[in-house]
């Protein structure tokens, strides 16, 4: 942890035009050459200079991404190691794809306040500073933490934990074969480490599907829409979303589950959530529906809070808008095409104009609007950007590579029959790769299973 | 009162595997030794299986040899078998494992004790430390003797409140029933040393002339033995076979009728026993669906007729021990000379060490051997070894060597136990090495023999007969590498050996790389004018055939050694140190790591703490050195 080499996107996720990778450690300069293309080598270019040129992905030779590569040689640079920083669009799919490839090289994802440690570890920073330095690893190692376990919970560190399980029986199998060589366990073959790795590689290969289809990767601002039923929280869904993944239709109570889609506005990621209507039920499935919305409401970073402007103001509207009161939330006043019957005075009490977005969904009219306001949110700093949740699924896609390469090379490895204590290491390297994603790296549990597995003894 | 033994540089308490080495070691770094132990009939004893090596173990053995240690050099002299396991495997996990003669290997050990100029051997119990002023400084032994010392190693083994426990019967006994240490322990627990209960076991030992070996299966020795010592260029002991039978369905029945009898299960004992070495009786309750387990039959020496019973490891009352050996094939009409029985000791907690093995309240005491938590007699001998070393380099005011996870087996031991304790007999196993391609039983002596001659325990001799070697090997490597090579050179050999032939120029070290490939074959195109032995060619072909391999492991230690080179100031206060987390915060407090990378490796410790302690190692850094 000490001399590695390190990443991070150092500007904010999602603003616009460009945005800046840094990379630091001393084999930074040797680690982007190996995919970036340019007239100039990296590894032979001067200090404090700019080189135009393109990111490729070194499997396929293709071209992902247009940028310029600043080169900064230590002890000349802010962590005073070699440095190299990428300029890229500043879209989030140009950003996640330099990154992705970034990670599958010999480097990793800095942890919080790396680079500034390394900074002042270096002697970059006076000593004035090490308790703000302090602090900084501190506050952003929780926030990174909780982020990082609300990512894994549920199906994905389910299916991990799965996968980590047949490694560790493997390696157990494989370990009693070497430390008992006398011992009456069934000999193992190279076969049986390829169909093993081959059953790994083939539900990482899965995951990373899911990854790409998007459904790791649909992260982003969490966005509520949330509204009494049949106000048109799903139509304005779909307006944002241009697909029709929810159900309209005019019979209240037809968005039974929160529904989640993710859209980019102004190059911003927005994750949003398409809630039942709020409203005292006592439809069984509906009420499961309308818990759950409440739930999205505290967990989002944005409430989009859709009322109908041709019905009064209703009680529940009311109690609501107490809910979410002090929160980050934009008002949208839709069906304005029909006679209004609001009283807008109320709403001003609880919301500054420009977060009052008169709309009407059906007639395509103040979309704009809206974009522009939660645009103008984002950018005052307003909304706690959702890049650490976004990097952390970079980091989770770049381990399941790293991962599915340790185990094809283990399975080529097998298929030339290398000794198996050799072959383990790289089996050894995805089960810690994996572990990474869900924060477990304990190697006891690998002496654990011998032991639970294997009746040794003298 | 108390009677004035004497001075001397080191004292050693104790004359098992650790305590016969780090006397040694102390006594050739040239510091007047005494060793003080219960019954000097003792010395070097192998209370349990009369074997040495095996995967791990085994490399332990060459560490100790290629430091200049004995345990290599007394079993080459006095093996009755000798075996390569996992020569099917890579070479890094090859293992040797040698059957002992074990009265000839304690009678040999005893005399290469007996012979050395500065070491003092003397049979007493020693009941009492004497510490002044916090600081060890010597022993009082049962009889009133007092001996004063500027380091003392004690290497107990299971002599520490020894009790043996068989069936329902229970006494208080060291192995093989000896004396146990009573006073000592209690001395301890005086001083504030955390201890723990721990518990091991041996099987039965049998009459060779009642055994049908007829029903078992040979196992011999290899034909062409290699050796342990680096020293050792060849040696002709006549080789004993061991024998392989197995448990009865009818043993299994005899243990399941009589488990209400057995002290596993009847709560009489209360140590921890290790999970990797379970009595039988413990296999069969927890593995009940294998139907049978193997028992290997091992000579206990050339001039016994003794029968080691490998796999019946047991504290059964000993009419079912009877019934139990009787019970499988080939022992039907077995004598038992000697029952198998579970001992109980107790162990000082690994934690209050420093991976000097010096202890953290006391200094010039260190542990070594069982006396820390470990089983096995390699084990032992390779923390004795390092006690030794530093009970002399404490005397010679020098800086004590550690040696890392990426410099052998010891390393690996020693910081697991003084990091993260354990909560079992600790046995060494390869996997808990993660270097383990780099820590192979062919280049021990590369790792270590530059240091062991360093500190004094390698002679000038033995020195450059290893650089000789080590210098042949480089050249070697360097000659095939420049050699080039075209198709006409070395397809025929390559197409007889069933390997593709190869289109363009390549070289011999390319060629050497393929795996149907041996050095052998590359001399019949181009010999070496390096005039190699058959371990140099060794070393050739394994340092070109896994460079790969190898090469991504010391990526990991160079990292590794970046960390363990920030050193960690004993004189720091945990509790002045904001941002770090609780746990991490006792943690530290109570294995006080010397180094970042030893810290690192404290269970609870998470990398923002680490950075954390980063930080504030620079801040508490640049402000000492500022007030100068």
């Amino acid at each position: 942890m000490l001399s590695d080499t390190i990443a991070a996107i150092s500007t904010a996720v999602g603003e616009a035009g460009i945005a800046v990778i840094r990379v630091s450690g001393p084999e930074s300069i040797a680690e982007v050459e190996k995919i970036f293309h340019s007239k100039t080598k990296l590894t032979e270019a001067a200090t404090h200079t700019v080189h135009y040129g393109h990111i490729i992905d070194p499997d396929g030779e293709e071209r992902v991404e247009e940028v310029l590569v600043t080169v900064m040689r230590a002890p000349r640079s802010f962590t005073t190691e070699d440095v190299v920083e990428i300029s890229t669009h500043g879209g989030v799919i140009s950003v996640k794809r330099v990154m992705d490839l970034l990670l599958q090289q010999d480097i990793r994802l800095a942890e919080p306040g790396e680079f500034t440690k390394r900074a002042f570890l270096n002697g970059r920073i006076d000593l004035s500073q090490a308790e703000a330095v302090i602090d900084l690893i501190r506050s952003k190692s929780d926030r990174a933490f909780s982020v990082a376990l609300k990512q894994v919970e549920g199906a994905l560190s389910e299916q991990i934990r799965q996968l980590r399980h047949i490694l560790v029986e493997t390696m157990a199998h494989i370990e009693v074969n070497i430390d008992y060589p006398e011992h009456d366990v069934e000999s193992l073959t190279a076969e049986f480490i390829k169909e093993k790795s081959t059953e790994v590689m083939q539900g990482i290969a899965k995951l990373l599907k899911t990854a790409e289809q998007g459904k790791i990767l649909r992260e982003g601002i969490t966005t509520a829409i949330v509204g009494r039923p049949n106000v048109g929280k799903s139509s304005l869904l779909n307006a944002l979303a241009h697909t029709n993944r929810a159900i309209v239709t005019d019979i209240p109570g037809t968005t039974r589950d929160v529904i989640e889609e993710f859209v980019t506005i102004n190059n911003i990621p927005l994750k949003l959530l398409d809630t039942a209507g709020i409203r005292e039920t006592m439809d069984v499935v509906e009420k499961i529906g309308v818990e759950r919305s409440k739930h999205a409401v505290t967990e989002a970073d944005l409430i989009l809070l859709v009322l109908n402007t041709s019905e009064p103001l209703h009680e529940d509207e009311l109690e609501l808008m107490e809910q979410i009161r002090g929160r980050q939330s934009i008002v949208i006043m839709n069906k304005m095409d029909l006679p209004p019957q609001l009283d807008k005075d109320i709403l001003s009490r609880y919301y500054a104009e420009d977060l009052i977005v008169p709309m009407s969904v059906k007639a395509q009219e103040g979309i704009d609007a809206l974009e522009a306001a939660i645009s103008q949110l984002f950018f005052s700093g307003s909304i706690e950007s959702g890049d650490l949740t976004y990097v952390s699924n970079v980091r989770h896609i770049a381990l399941l590579k790293k991962a599915n390469k340790s185990l094809q090379d283990a399975y080529d490895a097998a298929e030339q029959f290398i000794p198996i204590d050799m072959i383990q290491i790289d089996v050894r390297l995805a089960w810690e790769q994996l572990g990474e994603i869900i924060g477990d790296t304990a190697s006891d549990s690998l002496l654990d299973q011998i032991f639970s597995q294997f009746c040794l003894g003298k | 009162m108390s009677f004035d033994g004497g001075s001397y540089d080191v004292i050693v308490i104790g004359a098992g595997h650790a305590g016969c080495e780090a006397a040694l070691a102390a006594a050739r770094m040239g510091s007047s030794t005494l060793m003080i132990t219960i019954n000097l009939d003792m010395v070097a004893f192998m209370p349990c299986n009369p074997s040495i090596g095996g995967p791990a173990k085994g490399h332990v053995v060459r560490e100790i040899d290629a430091l200049g240690g004995e345990m290599g050099r007394n079993i080459d002299k006095t093996y009755i078998q000798m075996r390569m396991l996992n020569t099917g495997k890579g070479p890094a996990v090859h293992a040797l494992r040698a059957q002992a003669d074990k009265f000839l290997y304690q009678h040999t050990m005893k005399e290469t004790m007996e012979k050395e100029p500065n070491l003092t051997m003397r049979q007493g119990m020693v009941e009492e430390l004497i510490v002044e002023d916090g600081v060890c400084v010597g022993v009082i032994t049962k009889t009133g003797t007092a001996y004063r010392a500027k380091s003392v190693v004690l290497t107990t083994g299971t002599y520490l409140r020894g009790k043996v426990i068989m069936g329902e019967m229970t006494y208080e006994s060291g192995p093989n029933n000896q004396q146990p240490s009573i006073k000592l322990a209690e001395n301890l627990r005086e001083l504030g040393f955390d201890l723990v209960r721990f518990k091991t076991g041996t099987p039965p030992r049998v009459h060779k002339s009642t055994i049908d070996f007829s029903k078992t299966e040979i196992q011999p020795g290899d034909e062409k033995p290699k050796f342990f010592s680096y020293e050792t260029e060849g040696s002709d002991n006549e080789q004993l076979p061991c024998w392989l039978t197995y448990t009865s369905l009818e043993t299994h029945q005899i243990i399941n009728a009589n488990l209400h009898r057995a002290p596993m299960f009847s709560g009489m004992i209360e140590g921890t026993g290790p999970r990797y070495c379970p009595s039988i009786e413990d296999k069969i309750v927890r593995f009940s669906d294998k139907p049978k387990h193997q028992i290997f039959l091992e000579p206990e020496g050339k001039n016994t007729s003794e029968y080691y019973v490998q796999g019946l490891s047991t504290s059964m009352p000993e009419d079912v021990q009877l019934a139990m050996l009787r019970s499988i094939p080939g022992l039907e009409k077995v004598e038992m000379m000697r029952n198998g029985y579970a001992i109980e000791y107790d162990a000082v907690v690994p934690t209050q060490l420093w991976p000097s093995l010096e202890t953290k309240m006391i200094p010039g005491l260190f542990t070594a051997g069982q006396i820390n938590g470990t089983s096995g007699y390699e084990e032992a001998a390779g923390q004795g070894v390092m006690a030794g070393i530093n009970a002399a380099r404490r005397v010679q005011d020098k800086e004590p060597v550690i040696l890392d996870r990426s410099q052998g087996y010891i390393g690996v031991l020693i910081d697991d136990l003084v990091t993260k304790g354990t909560n079992e007999p600790y046995r060494l196993l390869t996997s808990r090495a993660e270097y383990r391609l780099l820590l192979r039983h062919d280049n021990a002596d590369l790792r270590l023999t530059p240091l062991g001659h360093e500190i004094g325990l390698i002679s000038d001799e033995r020195f450059a007969k290893f650089l000789a070697k080590k210098e042949k090997v480089e050249q070697e490597i360097e000659r095939l590498q420049a050699a080039k090579v075209g198709p006409s050179h070395v397809n025929e050999m390559l197409e007889r050996l069933g390997s593709a032939p190869i289109q363009d120029g390549s070289n011999l070290l390319t060629i050497l790389r393929r795996p149907e490939v041996s050095h052998d074959h590359i001399e019949e195109i181009s010999p070496s004018p390096f005039n190699l032995t058959e371990e140099m060619k060794e070393q050739v072909e394994i340092q070109i055939k896994y460079a790969g391999y190898i090469e991504k492991q010391l990526i990991h230690v160079e990292r590794l050694k970046k960390m363990n080179k920030k050193k960690i100031p004993e004189t720091i206060d945990y509790n002045e140190i904001e941002g770090i987390a609780i746990e991490a915060r006792q943690k530290l407090s109570s294995i006080r790591p010397i180094s970042i990378g030893q810290a690192s490796r404290i269970s609870g410790v998470t990398p923002a703490d680490i950075s954390i302690l980063l930080v504030y190692l620079e801040h508490y850094n640049r402000v000492t050195a500022a007030r100068g």
